[in-house]
């Protein structure tokens, strides 16, 4: 699962995109006003429903559209991180990148990179709900 | 006289003048429990009541859990808002959780008169049952610093309290309580320096060990909820497990949910949690709760030079910022 900023991430994966560079199969985009509105509980419930790696992309402190959501995120995130890290997840699950809007190679390199990470670790066994005895 | 019951002396007579001079219509405080190594918390609305306090090394519970419900509005705008004049008697758990609320502004500053205790630190009960060997069925503090008991068997233990204290209170950032607005004269507890010491254990597992280990201590809870009930900070009105809308995690003890419910707790108590252990006390099946409060406190800490209640002026950790803020966790390009 990625979650992209709507101004500098989503610019940077369009440039991307614009370039014909070619990012892997397998990844879900979702759009946000910005990383500071994702909530720690969507990431959670992305684990749960099975999302093998999650991968933020925000703009870089200083430049959010909205002042400071990114350097909320920054915060949040990496509490939510090191939660995650201090109970057994592999770290290489949750990454989270900033990007500015001309980064399209750079954008396409750290989701090409961080997606073979979450690859090379398997599926995401620990924190899935068991679809069969879903209820 | 021992120390400890003039401690509780002090504390009774302050209470009575603190009626008297109307700076309080309710306090809240200890007394004794219907059962050996138990005390309650007590509800006084008058100055003869004073009399029922009690403080000794079975007085473990946080009173300012209650502090949101006291100061609750009325649910018409029309009804009048008559809050308490509380006066309440702190540990220093305690009194940061207070302080922790008042941030929040779960209670107006000037309607809490927060009454600092000389705590030495509380006597853990499954360390005294397990050092005796025995049910308890009798514990006094008697001369200060010792706790004795008679255990069902007839047996005479006599043991320090040294040696029978809660993880919170060896993991207390405080000597004594701070920031309050009446301090009880006494000694108190102070060696803040084995902080985050049990904690070496869980840190020095592998990642794998840790997962199976948190997994092990989750798979006992029946979500009966008493962690977040009894805690002084969790007090939303719905709490986010038990929204239907949107739908965050199921209601079930099935793993993945229990885990999501858990890990939901842990983060809204991010930069909340006083470390009381209120929530480990209260599990009636036993899961570890504080081996993960924490690890949270302490990443918290190391990462933001920032502990609960500690320094009432300083901002809530997740609502504020620095410009150099930790990107130790960022990927870089």
């Amino acid at each position: 699962m990625v979650f992209l900023c709507n101004w500098c991430a989503t610019l940077a994966a369009e440039l991307a995109g614009s370039n014909r560079l070619a990012y892997p199969a397998g990844v879900r985009v979702v759009k946000v006003p910005c990383a500071g509105r994702i909530n720690p509980l969507h990431l959670l419930r992305a684990l749960q429903n099975g999302a093998d790696g999650i991968l933020v992309f925000g703009c870089h402190p200083g430049d959010c559209h909205y002042a400071k959501g990114n350097l909320l995120a920054r915060r949040r995130l990496s509490v939510l991180k090191g939660l995650l890290e201090a109970v057994g997840m592999e770290p290489a699950r949750l990454q989270f990148s900033w990007v500015t809007a001309s980064e399209g190679s750079r954008f396409a390199t750290l989701l090409d990179r961080a997606v073979q990470d979450v690859r090379t670790l398997g599926p995401n066994r620990k924190f899935v709900k068991n679809p069969a005895a879903a209820g | 006289m021992t120390k400890m019951q003039d401690a509780q002396n002090r504390l009774r007579e302050t209470v009575k003048d603190l009626f008297a001079q109307q700076k309080v219509d309710l306090v809240v405080g200890f007394e004794a429990g219907s059962l050996p190594l138990r005390t309650r918390v007590c509800f006084l609305t008058s100055a003869d009541e004073a009399d029922r306090l009690v403080w000794n090394a079975f007085c473990t519970n946080n009173p300012a859990v209650y502090i949101p419900r006291l100061f609750q509005r009325p649910a018409s705008p029309r009804e009048e808002y008559k809050p308490p004049k509380l006066g309440i008697v702190a540990k220093a758990c305690d009194a940061r959780a207070v302080h922790k609320l008042l941030e929040e502004h779960q209670a107006p500053r000037e309607n809490v008169t927060i009454i600092g205790m000389p705590c030495r630190g509380m006597a853990c009960r499954d360390k005294v049952v397990i050092q005796a060997g025995d049910e308890v069925v009798e514990a006094v503090e008697s001369t200060e610093g010792a706790v004795e008991i008679k255990t069902r068997g007839g047996a005479s233990h006599r043991f320090e309290l040294q040696d029978l204290l809660q993880q919170a209170c060896l993991d207390c950032p405080q000597a004594a309580p701070e920031h309050v607005d009446v301090q009880i004269e006494g000694a108190s507890r102070r060696d803040t320096t084995r902080r985050y010491e049990g904690l070496k254990n869980f840190e020095a597992m592998s990642a794998d060990q840790r997962w199976e280990y948190f997994r092990h201590e989750l798979s006992k809870c029946i979500r009966c909820y008493a962690c977040r009930q009894v805690c002084p900070t969790c007090y939303c009105k719905t709490c986010f497990a038990d929204m239907a809308k949107p739908r965050w995690t199921g209601a079930g003890d099935g793993l993945s949910d229990v885990m999501f419910y858990h890990i939901g707790r842990l983060m809204h108590q991010a930069g909340r949690c006083v470390e009381c252990d209120a929530c480990t006390r209260a599990c009636p099946v036993g899961i570890d709760l504080k081996t993960f409060t924490r690890k949270l406190g302490k990443d918290v800490e190391r990462l933001f030079d920032y502990v609960p209640g500690l320094r009432p002026d300083e901002a809530p950790l997740l609502c504020a910022f620095e410009d150099d803020d930790t990107e130790e966790f960022v990927t870089d390009g």
